[in-house]
C-alpha cells in the first residue's frame, strides 16, 4: 500500500501554497497533518499529481481571543485544541470534540483545517463546528471569503472550496456557560463513530449529525423542538428527515435509532 | 529529494521518492527494524515513534514531511550504555508483553503520553491514552501496569 507517485513541495506560505494551486488545478491537493488524504493516497482511493505541504505554516497555528469569538489557525493540531485553556473557558463542545479524534498519536498530527477541509461525515470536528455555528475563513487568489459552517459542507468529501483556495481560519463564537455535550457511538476504541451528535444549548440551539447523511448536517426538526421548549423530547424526531448511510456496523434504521437516542442523550447531559 | 533528519541524536540524510513513508524509510533506509508496520492504516500503533518528542503513527507521515524533525525511535531509547530507559525496563519487570509485536510502539506510545502528563496518570488514563496501540497477546493488563509503574498518579 504505497501511494501512486506524486510531485511534492513545501509551501513557505499561504500565499506561495494558493498560487501552486493556481497553477496545478485539480491536480493538486494540499497536505496539511495528512491524517486523511495518507490513507487515501495509500488506498489508491486519492492521486493527486502534486502535493502542497502546508503542514510548516506556523503561523496558521494559534487560538485567539478575538473579541466575540475564538479565532482558530487552520493549521491548529487537534492535541493544542484538547489542551487549551482558552478552549475551556470558551468553546468547550470544540475542545472535548477534539480529544475524541483517532487516539493520542493520531492528533499529535491532524489538524483543524485539515479534518474539516476533507468533509468527512463520519469526522467528528464538523459536527462540533456546525454545533457551535462556527465559520471559515477561506483565502483564495483573490483575497479572503467567510463561509457559515451549514454552506461548507455540500456532499460527501465535498466542500465549497474551491480548487485554488484554502482553509486559513475557524472561527467559533464564544459560548462559555452554555450548556454542550457530544455523544459519540462506537464498538471499539479509536473506531470512527456509528453515529454520534453534538449539543449546543443557549437561545438558538443547535444540534449535529455525525454519519447520518452524505455530509456533515445539522437537524433541523431537533432543533425547532429544542428552541420551543421541547427539551429531551425533541430528539424523538432525530431519525426523520435524514438519509443515513448503510455499511456493515449498522443499516439505517439503526442509524435512526442511535440518532433519536444519543441526540435525547445529549440535550439531557447539556440541560444538567 | 534530499531529507534530513535527527535520528536517535544523529543526522541522517538520503535522498528519497515524496512517496516514501516514514516508516519505510525508517526500516528499508536506516536499517532501523525495531519499528514495526502491523495494520499499515493508522489504527493499530505498531510503528509508533516520537517525532518531535510526540508520539506518531509512521505509517501515516511521508518521509518528505518529516524533513528537519528530530525523530525518536526504540533503538534510541536506552542509554549510550545499553542501560535500558525506565519504560523499557518497567515493561521487562511487569512482564508487559508475550509476542513482542506491539512492543516497540507501546512503549513509544507510553513514553510521550507520561511525558504529556507531569502530574501522573491514573488507570482509565492510561487506557485511553493507548487506545491507538493494539496488543494482541497481553490483554493490557500488564501494559498498564508497567505504565503506571512508571507514569501512575500515586
Amino acid at each position: 500500500m504505497i501511494p501512486a507517485a506524486f510531485d511534492y513541495m513545501v509551501a513557505d506560505s499561504a500565499e506561495a501554497a494558493i498560487a501552486a494551486l493556481a497553477e496545478h488545478g485539480d491536480e493538486a491537493k494540499l497536505l496539511a497533518g495528512g491524517h486523511s488524504l495518507i490513507p487515501l493516497m495509500r488506498f489508491r482511493l486519492a492521486a493527486p499529481a502534486m502535493l502542497v505541504d502546508i503542514g510548516r505554516l506556523d503561523d496558521l497555528s494559534y487560538i485567539n481571543d478575538a473579541g466575540d469569538h475564538i479565532a482558530i489557525g487552520a493549521m491548529t493540531k487537534h492535541r493544542t485544541l484538547e489542551t487549551s485553556d482558552l478552549l475551556a473557558a470558551e468553546a468547550p463542545l470544540l475542545r472535548h470534540v477534539a480529544g475524541e479524534v483517532g487516539d493520542p498519536s493520531v492528533r499529535h498530527r491532524g489538524t483543524l483545517g485539515g479534518s474539516l477541509a476533507h468533509g468527512d461525515p463520519a469526522s467528528d470536528l464538523p459536527a462540533a463546528l456546525l454545533a457551535c455555528g462556527g465559520s471559515l475563513v477561506i483565502t483564495g487568489p483573490s483575497g479572503e471569503r467567510v463561509v457559515e459552517a451549514p454552506d461548507f459542507f455540500t456532499g460527501f468529501l465535498e466542500t465549497a472550496l474551491a480548487d485554488d483556495e484554502m482553509v486559513t481560519e475557524i472561527r467559533i463564537p464564544k459560548a462559555g456557560g452554555v450548556g454542550w455535550s457530544y455523544q459519540k457511538f462506537n464498538r471499539r476504541a479509536q473506531d470512527w463513530a456509528i453515529v454520534g451528535a453534538a449539543v449546543m444549548l443557549g437561545p438558538d440551539p443547535k444540534v449535529a449529525l455525525v454519519n447520518m447523511g452524505s455530509a456533515p448536517m445539522r437537524h433541523a426538526g431537533v432543533e425547532s423542538g429544542l428552541a420551543g421548549g421541547a427539551g429531551a423530547d425533541a430528539a424523538s424526531v432525530a431519525g426523520d428527515d435524514v438519509d443515513p448511510p448503510e455499511d456493515l456496523n449498522a443499516d439505517a434504521e439503526y442509524r435512526r435509532h442511535l440518532a433519536r437516542v444519543l441526540v435525547g442523550r445529549g440535550i439531557a447531559e447539556a440541560s444538567a | 529529494m534530499e531529507v534530513s533528519m535527527s535520528v536517535n541524536g544523529e543526522t541522517r540524510t538520503s535522498d528519497v521518492e515524496p512517496r516514501t513513508l516514514l516508516v519505510h524509510h525508517i526500516r528499508d533506509a536506516l536499517g532501523l527494524t525495531g519499528t514495526n508496520i502491523g495494520c499499515d492504516t493508522s489504527s493499530c500503533g505498531a510503528c509508533t515513534i516520537h517525532v518531535n518528542g510526540e508520539s506518531v503513527k509512521s505509517c501515516t507521515m511521508l518521509a518528505v514531511q518529516a524533513d528537519g524533525t528530530e525523530i525518536t525511535t526504540i533503538e534510541g531509547l536506552a542509554g549510550d550504555d545499553g542501560e535500558l530507559h525506565p519504560m523499557q525496563a518497567a515493561f521487562m519487570e511487569c512482564h508487559g508483553l508475550q509476542c513482542g509485536y506491539c512492543t516497540p510502539g507501546m512503549v513509544m506510545a507510553a513514553t510521550s503520553l507520561v511525558a504529556e502528563n507531569p502530574d501522573g496518570l491514573d488507570e482509565t488514563a492510561v487506557r485511553q491514552g493507548l487506545e491507538g496501540n493494539l496488543c494482541r497477546c497481553t490483554g493490557y493488563h500488564n501494559i498498564v501496569k508497567a505504565v503506571l509503574s512508571v507514569g501512575g498518579t500515586a
